[in-house]
């Protein structure tokens, strides 16, 4: 059976971890490379590296990065960040990634999710959407596309981009929602079902995580395929493996690793 | 010499790193004579399956039939999978290798009354292992691997394992030293590894 996915997001800046695993007791490095290895022998299903700095001076670090943490690791490895154009995604795929994700990049000019997708496939493009609910019509589908660590609106509609995402070739969606973002009050089930169900492709829920529950909700009520955990070890949960186990007897369809 | 396969369908990188760290020799290349003079050969592929057609322009797919024909081990993996059939319904025009009879489908838009969503990704688990595969050998049953495709090859009595998703599609084939997997054994953690420990042990 087809399994929910436990993405395991390491946010980096200068080469570094900077944030979300640092309180974990098992994990005191913060170095890329060393944490994605563990994560993934914890069980996390895939891996994803968000360069949050991702300016010009630091792209060759972020490539060195890269490198490095795409090493030794066989679990699907995800890298966003900074790229703006189908030779930032060729440079970060030679590196060692086998997905780039894009956000800005591809809302300030869509064709690049079609360049990238005509190159190395669908399945290599995630468009990331960052994302808070209307105040005024309706909070679902008037729930708008932000830019710029949720900063800066587009007027754009979160479910339309969405499905435009995925006509010109998106291969999954990563969905943030603002406003659950760094709540620990749960992921917005609401949200992340209307893009669910309006696309066909894989949609991956962020923001909001808190405890175990919150994961069932998302891939119940949420019908989000895959879930991104940055800080869910700030919770009592040990490892992905810890928290895949309770989604299991949950009666969540789970990889579970020895 | 281990010959990788490269038709420009997607990136090579991770197959290559996979089999590298296993200890494997590899060269990629785009020539009849290298395949024809291969230990082992190995197509992967993830993308169009017209990006195949490549391999009949640059004459590799005679090649390979000579090759296969002289016994080397020959793995394909996604797409490489698919070409090993008589051909895909993704690309009409493009003839697979035909080595295996039928053609690969997309998965249906519903199953038993339910929305299917495809592409097909994620991890999911290896089910009806054939007894006395070498491919799939101290592979458990129930074992997880990961899919990304839209497209699968149906089942049939070269099936070496299948997986369940809008019903059973051959996961695995296998047929004396013509292999096939629709996962990527590159991203499939120990799983995977131990299927690539296999092929290059044959």
């Amino acid at each position: 059976m087809l399994t929910k996915r436990i993405i395991a997001c390491l946010d980096v800046r200068g080469g570094r971890v900077v944030k979300g695993i640092q309180f974990v007791d098992i994990i005191d490095a913060g170095d890329p490379a060393e944490l994605a290895h563990r994560h993934a022998a914890l069980g996390a299903d895939e891996i994803v590296l968000l360069d949050i700095t991702a300016t010009h001076e630091g792209r060759g670090t972020l490539l060195d990065t890269v490198k490095r943490t795409a090493g030794e690791l066989f679990i699907p490895f995800t890298v966003g960040g900074g790229i703006r154009s189908a030779e930032d995604a060729a440079a970060v795929f030679d590196a060692g990634a086998d997905k780039v994700s894009i956000n800005s990049s591809a809302i300030a000019r869509p064709e690049l999710i079609g360049e990238i997708g005509s190159s190395f496939g669908a399945q290599a493009v995630i468009v990331a959407i960052d994302a808070r609910r209307a105040t005024s019509g309706d909070a679902i589908k008037d729930a708008e596309v932000y830019v710029s660590g949720g900063r800066k609106p587009t007027g754009l509609k979160v479910v339309e981009w969405a499905v435009e995402a995925e006509q010109r070739g998106a291969g999954e969606i990563l969905l943030t929602s603002m406003d659950s973002d760094g709540t620990r009050a749960g992921f917005d089930c609401e949200l992340t079902a209307a893009v669910s169900s309006a696309v066909q492709i894989p949609v991956i829920a962020s923001g909001g995580a808190g405890n175990a529950q919150h994961f069932v909700d998302v891939f119940k009520a949420g019908k989000a395929d895959a879930a991104l955990a940055a800080s869910i070890f700030h919770f009592g949960v040990t490892s992905s493996h810890g928290l895949k186990e309770e989604l299991a007897a949950a009666g969540i369809s789970m990889r579970l690793t020895s | 010499m281990i010959q990788v396969i490269d038709y420009k369908a997607g990136n090579l990188t991770s197959v290559l790193k996979a089999l590298n760290y296993l200890g494997a020799k590899t060269h990629v290349t785009q020539s009849p004579d290298d395949v024809r003079g291969a230990s082992k050969i190995v197509l992967p592929g993830v993308g169009h399956f017209r990006a195949t057609q490549l391999l009949h322009d640059l004459q590799l797919t005679e090649a390979t039939r000579e090759a296969i024909a002289r016994g080397v081990p020959f793995l394909g993996i996604c797409v490489g999978l698919q070409w090993l059939y008589e051909g895909s319904t993704e690309a009409e025009a493009t003839e697979g290798l035909c080595h295996f009879g039928s053609k690969c489908e997309r998965f249906p838009a519903t199953y038993a009354g339910a929305e299917l969503k495809s592409p097909h990704v994620g991890w999911n688990s290896l089910e009806d292992i054939r007894e006395g595969s070498r491919l799939l050998k101290n592979v458990a049953p129930g074992s997880f691997v990961y899919y990304t495709h839209s497209w699968r090859a149906p089942l049939s009595a070269d099936t070496a394992a299948s997986t369940f998703y809008g019903g059973k599609f051959t996961a695995a084939v296998e047929r004396g030293n013509v292999m096939g997997v629709q996962f990527h054994p590159e991203k499939s953690g120990e799983t995977g590894l131990q299927i690539l420990r296999n092929f290059l042990e044959l």
